[in-house]
């Protein structure tokens, strides 16, 4: 079972991952050009003075309006996105096999962001289920989406404690990384793939043609 | 499908329309503006939308309305295009009913909410796609129709007849004439600098708005003229009803007499959405880049008067007085400033809103809503409470509303709410402001 879930379903994973990437992007460039008013508005500077404002946390009007929501979204896309690629364990194993590795970070820190990741999330469960705007445009997917996200870090840290049997924690672990990977480009997580795109369009047509600032 | 939000209103645009429906046709009719209507834009936000409600405080129905979410932004989509690509086109009457009393009379289509949406999505934009549906399925609020009729065959909103045109300009020009000697309104003339043009409802009803233009070329000593042909209407409803083929016809009707009087620009008088039209989402849809006559709203024609010196101010407006910011023209066109410039060069006590600049509410009639008819006029006005609490604040007792939408609009929020205010356009400060040269006096 680990063999299979730690050896072809890694490749199957990011394979689907990569290649379903590619060609979700591919088809938007596709339809972009196919509605004919997407690229002649674009505008590199305003597509980047759009996305400053909207990665720097606090530097849009609405995040300034919702400090706590704003430093509980960073908190979670950050370590959500950076703790398992600096993490110490998934380094050794890309380096058993490709004989590749990069800088890690202490495993202490590692933690911490894998609480970060669990806590945050919670709290983005919370407001789904008590605020009545987002409740209302609430979904089952919606839970199966946050669920998709965290369900790595929680099987990871349980793992990485070893609270509950070791083995079983490390393949469910494994398989719940597998699938958020290839659920991103099929499911709404494709906003990570998305957000630099939307956000450019948007920065275009407010900069270059309405002359005024989307933030 | 949630319960209708506002009480019923009976609108024979659309409870007479949906009757005529069957389920193949709205089947058809809905999956071909999805695939063939929109593309990339439609795909990558609804893919996009993570479902957050981040964008539900960016919309004065929503924040007027006890934060009911179903006037959130994302509430609206929910209700509309999300269950019509769920059903995949599979909806009855009844849902379009309910589709056009959202996207038709509960959003303003201001785009406020996209400057909310973390990943800028264009919200306005899902909704407008929503009152294509409508449109082309032939279910639109039967007042915002009869201007959409109007235009597609008479080309102007309010169904004025060539000779009635003209008539009013005349008599305008003769008024005109009582306060400025030489003031004229000269038709047709090849070559001017300027082409002036108007939205339907100023000869209809506010022609004295006509003769204040008049005064103030005058004063400025501009080269201009106005088409006694079609095309003088800069006004555009179907745009909003979802007619995008005549709101083409209506766009480049009105470009053509700009080319055909050989002038060199286009001043537009104080109307926001005819601005949005004629600059960027006209040209849009007929795939012209940019308007091939230089296009400018009036502020910024005011603004060049005033700061270039062509027009004097002799004695300021005294009572306080504060803005309304048409959206079209500030989020749409960043004109914030120049507002301001020239509210405070006319105005002794000009008093800001907040929020301001890109982030001011939509006066709640704009996006065709105020003219889907009296019948609306309740939820509308119930549908931006923030916008009265927002003026009060500032204690002033003129509006200056340079855009017709947002003049109607605020006029009736100020009688509902009793805020004791007037609504002014900014010409009818300007002309009692203005210095009127001693050889242009009239004895």
């Amino acid at each position: 079972m680990y063999e299979f879930v730690s050896g072809p379903l890694v490749w199957i994973s990011f394979i689907v991952f990569i290649g379903g990437s590619i060609y979700r992007l591919v088809s938007m460039f596709k339809l972009a050009d196919k509605e004919k008013v997407i690229f002649p508005y674009m505008s590199l500077k305003y597509s980047l003075r759009s996305l400053i404002h909207w990665i720097i946390p606090f530097a849009s009007t609405n995040m300034r309006r919702r400090p706590f929501m704003t430093i509980i979204t960073f908190a979670f896309h950050i370590c959500l996105v950076l703790t398992p690629i600096f993490l110490l364990s998934h380094n050794l194993l890309w380096y058993q096999s490709w004989k590749i590795s990069w800088w890690t970070m202490p495993e202490r820190t590692a933690d911490i962001m894998t609480i970060i990741v669990i806590f945050t999330a919670i709290f983005f469960l919370i407001r789904r289920l008590v605020l009545p705007e987002v409740r209302f445009v609430t979904f089952l997917s919606d839970y199966a989406l946050l669920t998709v996200a965290v369900a790595p870090f929680i099987t990871g840290f349980l793992a990485y404690h070893q609270w509950l049997p070791y083995k079983t924690m490390l393949i469910l672990h494994i398989i719940s990384g597998e699938i958020m990977l290839i659920a991103i480009p099929f499911t709404r997580l494709s906003h990570m793939l998305y957000f630099v795109f939307t956000r450019a369009y948007m920065g275009s047509e407010f900069g270059a043609v309405r002359n005024s600032k989307d933030w | 499908m949630t319960e209708p939000a506002a009480e019923a209103v009976v609108d024979p645009g659309i409870d007479e329309k949906i009757k005529k429906l069957t389920p193949e046709r709205i089947e058809s009719t809905i999956n071909k503006v999805l695939t063939k209507g929109a593309a990339a834009r439609l795909k990558v936000y609804l893919q996009t939308c993570v479902h957050c409600g981040l964008c539900a405080d960016a919309c004065h129905f929503y924040l007027s309305n006890d934060k009911d979410p179903k006037f959130s932004p994302v509430g609206k989509v929910k209700q509309t295009l999300w269950e019509i690509i769920r059903k995949k086109g599979k909806v009855d009457g009844g849902f379009i009913k309910d589709c056009s009393r959202i996207a038709h009379t509960e959003c303003n289509v201001c785009r406020r909410c996209s400057m909310y949406c973390p990943f800028g999505i264009d919200i306005a934009y899902l909704l407008l796609l929503v009152r294509r549906m409508c449109a082309l399925l032939g279910v639109v609020p039967q007042y915002l129709q009869d201007t959409v009729n109007s235009h597609a065959v008479t080309m102007n909103q309010m169904w004025v007849k060539q000779d009635e045109w003209i008539d009013s300009l005349q008599w305008q020009e003769e008024d005109a004439q009582d306060e400025v000697k030489n003031a004229r309104i000269p038709l047709d003339k090849e070559g001017a600098e300027i082409m002036y043009s108007v939205i339907g409802p100023e000869p209809k009803f506010l022609a004295q708005l006509l003769g204040n233009i008049a005064m103030i070329m005058a004063v400025a000593g501009m080269d201009w003229t106005m088409p006694s042909f079609d095309g003088w209407d800069n006004s555009n409803m179907p745009m909003y009803s979802g007619d995008f083929e005549t709101m083409a016809r209506v766009e480049r009707k009105h470009h053509e007499a700009a080319l055909k009087l050989k002038v060199k620009r286009i001043v537009m008088g104080e109307c926001g959405h005819a601005f949005r039209g004629a600059v960027y989402d006209g040209p849009k849809w007929l795939a012209w880049k940019e308007p091939p006559v230089p296009i400018i709203h009036a502020v910024q024609f005011y603004y060049e008067l005033i700061k270039s010196g062509r027009i004097k101010i002799a004695k300021k407006f005294k009572e306080p007085v504060t803005v309304q910011e048409p959206c079209n023209i500030v989020r749409g066109r960043g004109l914030g400033d120049m507002l301001r410039y020239i509210m405070r060069a006319t105005c002794e006590d000009f008093r800001d809103v907040y929020p301001r600049y890109e982030h001011n509410y939509c006066c709640g009639a704009g996006g065709g809503v105020i003219n889907c008819g009296p019948q609306w006029k309740k939820s509308r006005v119930k549908g931006n409470r923030v916008k009265a609490e927002q003026l009060k604040a500032t204690g002033a007792k003129f509006v200056v509303t340079p855009c017709h939408n947002c003049h109607s609009g605020i006029e009736d929020i100020v009688e509902h709410y009793n805020l004791g205010m007037h609504t002014k356009f900014f010409s009818e400060i300007l002309i009692d402001v203005m210095e009127i040269p001693e050889d242009l006096k009239v004895e």
